[in-house]
Formats: structure tokens, sequence, C-alpha cells
């Protein structure tokens, strides 16, 4: 399970100030805002934004920009399935369309009752040990579909 | 006296269940009365064998392995403690063929020590190479490592020591060394293999590199898809900063020098240098024209040493043994060694340092020892997802920068990608372009627009929609890619597409190159 915190300005702007002195503090406040939510919520970009004499439009073009910065609540687990050559070479697209019927999800989806979201990813960096995913931070190598689908099956019954 | 025996905490020995290996380890020893003593090493790089598990004996290490959960009991009824036979014994690990016929400087430490023991890295000659660059002139420890043939291991291959002198030859209040560990090619792991298991080895080269072009800060820039890695660098790096190897006088001389550990957030594209340091400076990924180099102007504007890991770890044993020792491995051009990573559909998957020159075959069959579905083999991408794929008659090429560059393929970051005869290579050029399409950061119209529309002509050519006209138009866009992208994300994507075209025309249903079909 990963253990985000709910929503809390308060909290958020805590992070903002923690980070906000480091040189280049862009990235440090958001990795921070998303270690605590799982999400950046658009409530504390204009903080950020005066944080670090940014215009919003600034922070949230770096936001879009880079695929880790979600922008809505992750479901209790977050899913990384890496579909990168390697993984490719065994398998993992039949994993990950198994996956997503499973879960009845597009990429970057939550399932609908709030239990996983799935997400692609390009390289774990276990290319040696594939198909490889990541299940709430915890790296698993050699992954077949059936042991997929009962981690999934696990989190969702 | 109790037992010493070693789990590697690497990511990949963790991904195939090391923590619950360890786990069963002390709970078996605590069972049964035994005093033993748990080491958490990093990587041996024989991946395929994780976890393996070692213990020392007589000074040597009985390595076991892969090793599951449910046979750690068997192994302690086995008496493995004492060496005792198992049919996970392999025998003493350095003895072990794939382990034996490896050069390993850079990798020397990695799955002998502890990755966090300060005490451990010194005893096994670390913090050599920086007392002997304290010795040294600035000037002299450039020309040590230029000397030594150092190429840039991130992929471009360009020679480290000139771009130390031009940081060195720079006149500015503040400069940078900046450790490029965003390691996104699929096919290699190397990078987080080093961090995981020797982290000290980069800090020294990092240090080493700060006093030799007169750098007082370093930064770390770490892809976030490697979690692992950037915990241990960062322990690694409060532990050096405690024991005085980094902070306002390193080892007690009069060089300042610190380092900090950045995380990145999903962008293969700040693999490219100048996103990197934008990215680092708290902007959007995306390229900096060049010129000016990021050696003249770099971080925030300041003269910037930007290396790969690999390049910086191989600097401390190139200033402990000298830069001849170093270069007299290789071949041509390519000095040192080459930490080949087997990846993929391969049998006994991992990383081999290994000097340059082997060929391709001899890695992927006898080291790699062929396909891990025992399929028989149909292309090779070597150097990651912009680099060429090779066909089975390619597989005599050396691993080399020049030989691998004169089949139109780029040796990169080291990897190697296996694919079995179930590979669709229309499918492989595809999934480049749509790569491509997905990192590209947008700064110029040939690589954002192109790459998009690339994977439309592709999807048109597999449909055999009007094919000729699609492949005469993708020929085009290649070239276009190629001569007008402003980095080589957009520049280099031709390569696995045309690759895939020239060497598996028939996944396209097209005839072979040279021979003539008439468009009706």
């Amino acid at each position: 399970m990963t253990t985000h915190a709910p929503w809390d300005y308060d909290r958020a702007l805590h992070l903002v100030r923690e980070h906000q002195h480091v040189t280049g503090a862009l990235l440090p406040i958001l990795h921070a805002l998303l270690d605590e939510f799982g999400y950046i919520d658009s409530r504390v970009i204009h903080d950020v934004a005066e944080a670090l004499n940014l215009s919003r439009a600034e922070v949230v073009g770096v936001i879009n920009f880079y695929h880790d910065f979600r922008q809505s609540p992750p479901g209790r687990h977050v899913l990384l399935v890496c579909r990168a050559e390697a993984c490719q070479s065994m398998g993992c697209e039949t994993l990950f369309d198994q996956l997503r019927s499973r879960l009845a999800v597009e990429n970057g989806g939550t399932s609908a009752d709030g239990a996983v979201t799935l997400e692609s990813v390009y390289c774990l960096g276990n290319c040696a040990l594939s198909p490889a995913i990541m299940w709430d931070g915890h790296l698993y190598g050699r992954m077949s579909p059936d042991r997929a689908l009962a981690l999934v099956g696990q989190a969702t019954s | 006296m109790s037992e010493r025996v070693f789990v590697p905490c690497d990511a990949a020995a963790l991904s195939v269940g090391a923590d619950d290996v360890a786990a069963a380890i002390h709970r078996e020893a605590d069972a049964r009365g035994f005093d033993i003593d748990l080491i958490r090493n990093g990587s041996r790089g024989l991946l395929y064998l994780e976890p393996l598990v070692e213990v020392e004996l007589l000074g040597q290490r009985m390595a076991y392995g892969p090793v599951t959960e449910a046979d750690v009991s068997g192994l302690f009824d086995a008496d493995f403690l004492n060496g005792g036979a198992h049919r996970l014994l392999l025998g003493p690990t350095e003895e072990l063929p794939l382990f034996a016929r490896q050069t390993r400087l850079t990798f020397a430490r990695c799955g002998i020590t502890d990755p966090l023991s300060l005490a451990d890295y010194i005893e096994h000659r670390g913090y050599r190479g920086l007392q002997r660059a304290l010795e040294l002139t600035p000037a002299a420890i450039v020309d040590e490592v230029a000397e030594s043939g150092l190429r840039g291991r991130g992929g471009a291959g360009f020679p480290t020591g000139i771009k130390w002198r031009t940081v060195l030859g720079e006149t500015a209040e503040q400069k940078y060394i900046v450790c490029n560990a965003d390691e996104g090619d699929s096919g290699t792991f190397a990078d987080r293999m080093l961090m995981e298991g020797d982290p000290f080895c980069l800090i020294e080269g990092m240090t080493i590199a700060g006093i030799a072009v007169g750098a007082t800060m370093g930064y770390i820039y770490i892809r976030s898809e490697y979690p692992h890695a950037f915990r241990t660098m960062k322990a690694a790096i409060a532990i050096a900063r405690e024991s005085g190897y980094l902070g306002a006088n390193v080892a007690g001389s009069a060089h300042a020098f610190d380092i900090d550990v950045r995380l990145g957030a999903g962008a293969y594209i700040c693999g490219e240098e100048t996103a990197l340091l934008e990215s680092l400076e708290g902007k959007k990924g995306v390229i900096r024209p060049r010129p000016p180099l990021p050696a003249i102007s770099g971080l925030f504007g300041k003269p910037t040493v930007v290396n790969n890991v690999l390049s910086l770890a191989a600097v401390p044993f190139i200033l402990d043994e000298g830069a001849a020792a170093y270069a007299q491995h290789g071949m041509g051009r390519s000095r040192g060694t080459n930490p080949v990573q087997l990846a993929g559909n391969i049998k006994r998957g991992g990383l081999y340092e290994l000097p340059f020159g082997l060929t391709l075959r001899e890695a992927i069959y006898d080291v790699g020892g062929g396909t891990a579905t025992g399929r028989p083999l149909r292309a090779v991408q070597v150097g990651g997802p912009l680099g060429a794929y090779f066909p089975e008659s390619l597989l005599d090429t050396p691993l080399d920068y020049e030989a691998i560059a004169a089949e139109k393929g780029l040796l990169g970051h080291g990897g190697i990608v296996v694919f079995d005869d179930t590979v669709d290579m229309a499918k492989q050029a595809r999934f480049a372009m749509e790569f491509c399409a997905i990192e590209s950061c947008g700064k110029c119209t040939p690589c954002r627009i192109g790459s998009t529309r690339g994977t439309e002509v592709i999807d048109k050519i597999i449909a055999n929609n009007q094919r000729l006209a699609n492949l005469e138009l993708l020929d085009d866009l290649c070239n276009l890619l190629t001569d007008a992208s402003l980095c080589q994300l957009g520049g280099l994507t031709p390569y696995p597409v045309l690759s895939a075209l020239r060497h598996f025309p028939e996944d396209f249903d097209r005839p072979a190159v040279g021979t003539q079909e008439k468009t009706s």
C-alpha cells in the first residue's frame, strides 16, 4: 500500500518553504509534494510560483513536462510496468495488456474501485531479469502475467 | 568467530527476493543457534544467479545461487556455512568461469564490499586515487586522465581528459561537476549497479574531478526509476561528509568539495547533458543549442564537467594505478574496459566488465549463453533505444566505439538487448518512433513533429497502405531527423528504424535493399 497523506494545504505550504532555498528548488519541491500526497495538487501552484519568483505558467509547464508529476491522486497502489525494449523481448506487452484488461483501465488510469493505478514506464533498470514491474516502490523481476495478476488480485479483492 | 554471509542489496537481487532470503537466513540461523554476520553487499553482476548468496571460508567466498526463501532451510541442512554440498553450490565465486574471465577495474569492489562501509572501501584500495591526486597539480591530474584514454561512458565516447582540460582552462568564481546518472537506456543498468554497490567510488571520482578542474560543488542527477540508488548515494554522501572526505577540507587538504543528489522525474531526455542541466536548474528538461558547450557555460552558466557515472567511477583506478594500467586494456581508440550489460531475452543476463574488442557473438553466446527462451536469436539492439538492431549476420562485429559505428550503430552505454525469432521488427521500428514522440522535449520541430508523423507512416506501411510511397517517405523523414534535430534523441531515432528496415525487410514486406520493385 502506498502511504500518501490526504491533501493538507498547510502541510503543502510547509514543504514548499522547507525546500525553496536549495539551488534549482522547483524539482525538489515538486518531489516533496509528490512523496507526501502522491500527486501535485493545483491548489499549491500559486504558492510554489510565489516562493520561487516564477510565473504560474512556468510551474505548470514544468509539472506537465515530467511524466512523474501526476496531477490527480493515484489509487491505493501504484503499479509501474516497464515497457521498454528489454522487457518487450520477454513479453511485457502481453503482461501489460492482461493487467489493463483485468483493471479495466488505460495507461495512467486508476481502477474503478480506487485500488490500483497502472502506469507504463520506460526502463526500471532491471533489464537482465525482464519483465520488470514496480509495485508501490518495490521492484520485481521475471514477472509473469500470473504473478502480476495475483498481486493485483490481492489489492482489489 | 561468526561466519560471514553475503546477500546482495542490489535492486536486481531485491527484485527476485533477496530481502526474503536474507530474512530467512537470519531466522534459520537464530533457530539453529548459529552466530552469523550477514552482510548486504552489492551485486557481483551475475544477475541470472541472483539472489547469489556467498559464505566466506578461509578468505575466499563460496557461492550458492539462485537462492529462494524456500531453499534456505535446506542450505543450513547441507551445512552451507562451511561450504557444504548442495544443488545450488556453484563453487568459489572468483573461480566461476563468467567471473574469472572479466577484468574488473571499475567494478572491482562491487559485490565484495558492504556499499555503505567506508572502512571496507578504504580496505579495498578506496581513496588511494584521491590521495595520489592530492599530491599532483590540477593539470597533472587532467593529464593522467587524458593519457588513460578514458572516453565518456554515457554513449558519445568523448575523451574525458579533453573535457576536463577545457573546464580547467576556464576562469570562473564557481565551477561544477555534474554526474549524469539518468541511465534511461533500456538494456543498461551499470550506473545503477555501481551506485548501489560501490557508491564511494563515484564520490571519489567526482572529488578528484573537482580538484582537477577547480570545482567545489558536484551534483548527481539520478533518475526517479532508481529509488534504491538514490537512497544509497544519499547515505554514502552523508558518511563521506561526516568522515571528512567531503566538505571544506577534503581528506584534510585545502580543497573544498561537496556533493548533492537530485532526482529526475521520468523524462528520458534529461539524459542529454544540456537537458539535464536545465532540469537541475529547476526547469523543463528542454535541450540547449550548442555552442556554448557545458564545459564553458554549463550549470547556472558556469563551466561544468558533465560526466557519466562510469566515466567518473573509472577515475579512482586511473589515479591509483596510473594511466598506463588502464590504457593497456582495450582495442584501437577504445581503451580500458567496457561494462557489457546483457539484457532482454538472454539466458545469463548481467553485467560483465570486459576489455573492449569482444565480439557481439562472444558476448551473447560465450558469456550470455544465448536466448532465455531457447529459441533462435533474430535481432540484437546495441546501445539503448537509439541504437541499431543487428541481425545474426553482423554478430562478429567487435564491441568497440568505432567498429559498431562502422556498422551504422552505436555502442552507447554498453547495453545489449537480445530478441528471439518471435520479434516483429516492424513493431520495433514503430516503437522507436513512438518512444521518440513520447520523450521528445519539443524544442525542435523534426523531433517533436517528425516522430509522430514517423509513427503514422510506419503504421501505414504495416497496414500495406501505399507501402512503397510510404517507405520512401520514411527514408526521407529519417534523413530529416538525422540532419536537422538539435540533439541525439531526434538525431539517432533513425538508427533503430533504418536498421530494422535494412536488416529485416521481410517484416515490412518490402524487397531487400538494392533490389528493384516496380512502382505501379
